[in-house]
């Protein structure tokens, strides 16, 4: 079995010691760059704003972020902000994965069903979503309704169409072995489509979460009165500068978390199979 | 007595926006049961096609099959089951063990059985695979994979094995030897075989019969009954006969013999 890194009772040679070190050296130091690179940023900006480089009304500052923030957390305002775009992020996200997967199989399943829908799917993909939500502010009004149905839009059209033409290119003589053990169609897409599309299904969560978050933040910016898109864009109307960049701070934090989570199940799957 | 598969006048062609591909012109053959018969022919002249038909997966434009006496149409609803398919590729799915590839087509036909389970376990202790039935494929070598493939067709009870070069996709070396093991294993358990080969030395060493197609469109140019005076286990010995020449030199002629003389 091809497991490289497994580890066996047989002696290392040196040569293998140095590689390893190398590898382990060459990982370390691209963490240090990313961190003084970060530490560098906020440093920059940090004594910028103390010399009066910048003006701190339009730019904020580091310390004042944290402050801020302290401030917030204190009063426990931010944490039901963070737990409203979170749920809605979430809704949306698993909306668009379920309804996405189930769209795609039926596309995959009747070929000219996919025939037919195909430009649809190609414009809509295509329609900035922004768009629609003053309709759906209309349709639905404010509230977490339209906002998760703003989550949806933004991620679902590009979900259908890359899963279903990942579908469609599952291995035709794979599909053939199906046919003759007897199979049917509806085997070969549980059997085959469905199981060798794994990989990119969670490749494909892994961009949707993304979506999903841009879609919740633009749909709390037109009809929210809570959540993190909502504290951007009142933070910007009243010139509180310091609610806009730790809102955008959290958010980038929220991005992070939903990312390496998706990444780990994505880790767990390709170790296991 | 009818002969297990018998095929009549079949002509099949390929269409598309640009116009129409004829593959098939006209093939008639009969396969007795126990026989392992060898089709051989160019590259691209419609071997898979013709094996495509038989198996049920294309419908023939003219002509008609038969099996056992029976029209194709009548028995592809009812005996599908009895034909097994070898593709190019052992296609075995990564996401599932050994066991759990040996058993799909039992699984796609809901044929779960105890005795069909112990069938199974005998066959995969037979072709000494039964210590890697929890494995993944990848920790498989290229012949253990391919003798998977061929328990997996073998688990439905066949009573015809379509082996679309089953082969072709292994190293010269291993090629031989899983070669010569499955032809082994296929006469042993009285199977009737059909081989699609592009390779005329693996068609005169394993089959009792050989059929040359043309280029395309395929039609029959030769048929040839093949014996040897010694046993056929050994593929490097059967290579050295005599016998083993002269077929393949009449063979090679005919093959290359262009343009078509059917």
């Amino acid at each position: 079995m091809n497991r490289p890194f497994a580890k066996t009772a047989a002696p290392v040679s040196v040569r293998q010691q140095q590689f390893l070190l190398a590898h382990y050296r060459h990982h370390h130091l691209i963490s240090l760059a990313r961190l003084i690179l970060l530490i560098l940023f906020l440093g920059i900006w940090e004594t910028s704003a103390r010399m009066g480089w910048i003006d701190t009304f339009f730019f904020s500052s580091p310390s004042g972020i944290i402050r801020y923030l302290y401030e917030m957390f204190l009063e426990h305002s931010i944490f039901m902000h963070i737990g409203i775009t979170l749920f809605e992020t979430i809704l949306s996200f698993l909306l668009v994965t379920v309804i996405s997967l189930v769209l795609a199989t039926l596309l995959w399943y009747k070929s000219s069903l996919s025939e037919i829908l195909e430009p649809y799917l190609v414009i809509l993909n295509a329609l900035p979503k922004s768009a629609l939500a003053p309709l759906l502010i209309v349709w639905l009004g404010t509230g977490t309704n339209t906002i998760i149905v703003a989550g949806i839009s933004v991620a679902i059209f590009g979900s259908i169409i890359s899963l279903y033409t990942g579908f469609c290119q599952a291995d035709p003589e794979t599909l053939k072995l199906i046919y003759t053990l007897g199979g049917s169609r509806r085997d070969a897409l549980f059997k085959v489509v469905l199981p060798s599309s794994v990989p990119l299904i969670l490749s494909n969560m892994k961009v949707n979460i993304g979506l999903s978050l841009v879609g919740v933040i633009i749909g709390e910016f037109l009809a929210a009165r809570r959540g993190l898109g909502y504290l951007i864009i009142y933070g910007s109307q009243v010139f509180q500068l310091n609610m806009v960049i730790t809102s955008i701070i959290i958010l980038c934090g929220i991005a992070m978390i939903f990312y390496k989570l998706i990444q780990s199940a994505e880790h767990y799957y390709r170790k296991k199979y | 007595m009818h002969p297990l598969l018998s095929l009549q006048d079949i002509s099949y062609a390929y269409h598309n926006l640009k116009g129409e591909t004829p593959a098939l012109t006209n093939i008639s053959l009969q396969v007795s049961e126990g026989e392992f018969l060898a089709i051989v022919g160019p590259s691209g002249c419609g071997k898979s096609t013709l094996l495509s038909i038989i198996a049920g997966l294309l419908i023939p434009e003219s002509g008609t099959i038969y099996y056992r006496g029976l029209a194709s149409a009548e028995y592809h609803q009812d005996s599908i089951l009895k034909i097994g398919y070898m593709l190019q590729h052992d296609h075995l799915f990564e996401w599932r063990t050994i066991y759990q590839n040996v058993i799909l087509g039992l699984e796609l036909n809901h044929a779960l059985t105890a005795d069909n389970i112990t069938y199974v376990e005998t066959l995969l202790k037979d072709y000494d695979l039964y210590a890697f039935k929890d494995k993944k494929p990848s920790e498989l070598s290229g012949g253990m994979r391919q003798r998977a493939a061929l328990i997996r067709t073998m688990a439905i009870h066949p009573e015809l094995l379509l082996l679309d070069e089953p082969f072709s996709a292994l190293d010269f070396q291993t090629r031989l030897s899983v070669s010569a093991d499955i032809a082994q294993i296929i006469r042993k358990t009285g199977k009737t075989a059909l081989l699609i080969t592009h390779d005329l030395s693996e068609a005169i060493t394993l089959a009792d019969r050989v059929i040359v197609l043309s280029r395309r469109p395929a039609c029959i140019k030769c048929e040839m009954p093949i014996s040897y005076p010694i046993d056929r286990s050994n593929p490097l010995a059967v290579r050295c006969t005599r016998e083993y020449q002269d077929y393949f030199n009449h063979l090679w002629e005919v093959l290359t013999d262009e343009p078509s003389i059917c």
